[in-house]
């Protein structure tokens, strides 16, 4: 069936090998930070930034830690070595004075927001989410802000955050990702340069949808953004994440944190739709995706929900992850993986069972195509005193083509008796005879697979919210929509 | 039969093929018109299967020599789904299971696929289920068939009348089944025999290929083929079956 294979082989790279759509760059005057890092570039950091000093003092201890740690190799990644010496850790467009509104944006950057389908402008704005847009080191607008104040709903850059409420980020900022906790969070607590700040007071529904959208756009700059979630008791949250990037032939690196806090029977719901450039086909250039993503379910009750959609980097590796500390919390982790020619993603969850009759869920659906591959890596501990807890977790990977590959690699520890846990996995392939059927009914290859996909990804993408749900839809059909010779 | 005048609706003609190097079809030639019903018979091996595949366009076959001619045009050249678009239809010997996509979806896709291709309105699901209502009862089949995946968890005998189900909807020109018989019982068998019978009309043509001779008890062929190492080497009426069943095939050597 070789020569069958080819043919196939050819259709379907074709199908996902769509040009990226979000690849172009934006010619802006900036501000920027010579390359390297070193003790000098973190300070004028800071005193660009105009910051306090506890956190000068917050990124030195944690510049100071990163140089004592090494780059960790246990990941199912190759990457060649990275030359931190020549990312740019700071790179902002110049504004003249602080913006008051968002006419004062500058009109290329609205026109960016603009065509990457984020429209900032007061008339057309998404009417029931409020958005933060980060663009390379800083956030430039935040819509919505004194409509959120009204019901106390705290939503601004973390730049402004730290200006405005240093007590609060003084209590929360490194509580949930401590600044050593690895090699990527401790250089990210020493360079962060923006990202968003959540708070959430107690018995509030935050009345719409908070979002941070994130994009890269110099060539050279790493993106070092920092994220602060804190839901009160009683409270609740969506939120939503966004990205894109231009396309260089170099690699970007992307090293965010973002920490949730939830307290007594307070949820919060985070959906990530990841669409980074993923470099072309020969595996040349795309972001390296090295998140940390963590919430504390502090609350007895609380709920943390994780839902991503990851289709871009060259490499994404990242576990958002829930520390079930509060007796009957909550954790739960969907995810959709789709790699595509070289992309790497090592992607999965942690789930840290503590208080007593905690619960967690865990599916995760990973779709390999052209050369990639695919990694989930699961880790559920169940402490001793964690009694009565239950985990359920599902693992599915889908194989296109011959040359992907993908690995689950779920680790349980249960330290009590009265746990209960389950654990599914299945690894499924679209093959030439399944899509040699769809044809013969006249379906086409792309309707096919999409259909197939669609089908595969449906329990995620239900957990998705209403706008992000269509954007997925639409993101992984980007990724395979077009013509088959 | 004043069959003359017309031009078959499936013509084949000095058809070599192979897969991987390997030729599977020496020299087949084979003319059907429309109300005929062909049946294929032969040894395990002779290329019965491969012969339907490559009549539907299977990507793994390569044709080294002759034609294939749908209503006088060559379609050699022709995608697997323009075929099926065209009116060729193929009922799988072994009908694929594809999880995560409903019946009813994969149905639906397939009828609008094809309404798409003639540029007449696709329909919307409500409509669509009361058209595949009618034709579930054809193959006795449930509605309930509709909610679950494509021939994912289904018996032999629901596999096979879900392909004639299929046929019935997308109302194909040429229909080739292929072992449609194999595993069923006899209420199965009946069954899809019924369904087949009440589908064929004048416009259309099909061509059964069978090992046994029981299924020509209920779908009378107006013609038997016997196929050996890649060609025809007998042609008859449903008599020849007959004889097959008693002597097998070693005595047409």
């Amino acid at each position: 069936m070789n020569q069958s294979n080819k043919i196939l082989n050819n259709n379907i790279t074709k199908l996902v090998n769509q040009p990226y759509k979000y690849g172009f760059s934006t010619t802006i005057e900036k501000d920027i930070i010579e390359k390297g890092l070193n003790e000098n570039v973190i300070r004028l950091l800071s005193t660009k930034k105009n910051e306090p000093k506890f956190l000068l003092e917050f990124r030195l201890k944690a510049y100071k830690r990163w140089r004592e740690m090494s780059s960790p190799e246990w990941a199912q990644l190759k990457f060649p070595e990275i030359n931190y010496q020549d990312i740019v850790y700071y790179s902002a467009p110049k504004f003249k004075k602080k913006l008051n509104s968002l006419d004062e944006v500058d009109p290329e950057l609205l026109k960016t927001f603009d065509k990457l389908g984020i429209s900032l402008n007061e008339q057309k704005r998404l009417t029931n989410v409020a958005v933060d847009v980060v663009f390379d080191s800083v956030s430039i607008a935040t819509t919505f802000k004194a409509e959120l104040a009204e019901y106390g709903v705290i939503f601004s850059s973390i730049s402004e955050a730290i200006h405005d409420y240093p007590e609060l980020i003084k209590k929360y900022l490194g509580t949930v990702v401590p600044i050593g906790d690895n090699y990527f969070s401790a250089l990210n607590s020493a360079v962060f340069t923006d990202g968003s700040f959540c708070y959430i007071p107690k018995d509030v529904t935050c009345p719409l949808d908070l979002s941070t959208y994130f994009r890269i756009n110099d060539q050279t700059s790493g993106q070092f953004e920092r994220t602060l979630i804190v839901a009160e008791e009683n409270s609740k949250v969506n939120y939503l994440e966004g990205c894109t990037a231009p396309q260089y032939d170099n690699n970007q690196l992307h090293a965010a944190i973002v920490e949730l806090i939830a307290l007594d029977n307070a949820t919060i719901k985070y959906s990530t739709v990841q669409n980074w450039y993923s470099g072309n086909e020969k595996g040349q250039g795309g972001v390296y995706n090295f998140v940390t993503k963590r919430g504390l379910c502090v609350g007895s009750n609380s709920k943390i929900s994780w839902t991503q959609v990851e289709t871009g980097s060259a490499i994404t590796w990242k576990y958002p992850s829930c520390v079930l500390i509060g007796d009957y919390s909550q954790g739960e982790f969907y995810s959709v993986a789709l790699t595509n020619n070289y992309q790497q993603a090592d992607t999965g969850t942690k789930m840290i069972h503590i208080g007593k009759n905690t619960r967690s869920r865990i599916v995760s659906k990973g779709i390999s195509a052209g050369n990639s591959k695919n990694t989930y890596r699961g880790f559920v501990n169940v402490n001793k005193k964690a009694i009565g807890s239950r985990n359920y977790s599902q693992c599915d990977s889908l194989l296109i083509g011959n040359l992907s590959n993908a690995n689950t690699f779920p680790f349980i520890c249960v330290q009590n008796s009265t746990t209960k846990i389950e654990h599914e996995a299945s690894t499924s392939k679209i093959g030439e005879e399944q899509i040699f059927y769809f044809l013969q009914r006249g379906i086409s290859i792309e309707k096919g697979i999409e259909l197939m996909i669609s089908g595969f990804c449906r329990e995620v993408f239900t957990e998705l919210p209403l706008e992000f749900a269509s954007e997925a839809d639409r993101l992984l059909s980007l990724k395979l929509e077009g013509s088959v010779g | 039969m004043e069959v003359n005048s017309k031009i078959p609706i499936l013509e084949i003609k000095n058809l070599r093929a192979c897969i991987n190097d390997s030729e599977i079809l020496k020299d087949l030639n084979l003319t059907i018109n429309t109300g005929e019903i062909h049946a294929i018979m032969g040894p395990n091996g002779s290329g019965k299967s491969t012969f339907s595949k490559i009549i539907a366009g299977h990507p793994a076959y390569k044709v080294l020599n002759g034609d294939i001619l749908f209503k006088g045009s060559s379609i050699l050249t022709l995608d697997p789904e323009e075929r099926s678009h065209l009116g060729i239809f193929l009922a799988f010997q072994y009908p694929i299971e594809i999880p995560g996509v409903s019946n009813e979806d994969f149905l639906r896709l397939a009828y609008n696929s094809k309404q798409k291709f003639y540029q007449k309105v696709e329909i919307d699901p409500i409509e669509f289920f009361n058209l595949i209502s009618k034709k579930l009862e054809l193959v006795n089949m449930s509605p309930a068939f509709l909610s679950r995946n494509v021939n994912e968890g289904f018996s032999g005998g629901e596999k096979k009348r879900n392909e004639i189900l299929q046929m019935i909807l997308l109302d194909s020109e040429v229909s080739i089944l292929d072992e449609t018989d194999s595993g069923l019982d006899i209420d199965a068998l009946k069954i899809i025999s019924n369904g087949i019978n009440t589908f064929m009309d004048s416009n259309k043509a099909i061509i059964l290929i069978t090992h046994y001779q029981r299924l020509l008890d209920y779908i009378k062929p107006d013609y038997v083929h016997v196929m050996q190492n890649g060609k025809i080497i007998k042609t008859g009426t449903s008599e020849l079956a007959k004889e097959l069943e008693l002597k097998g095939y070693e005595w047409l050597n």
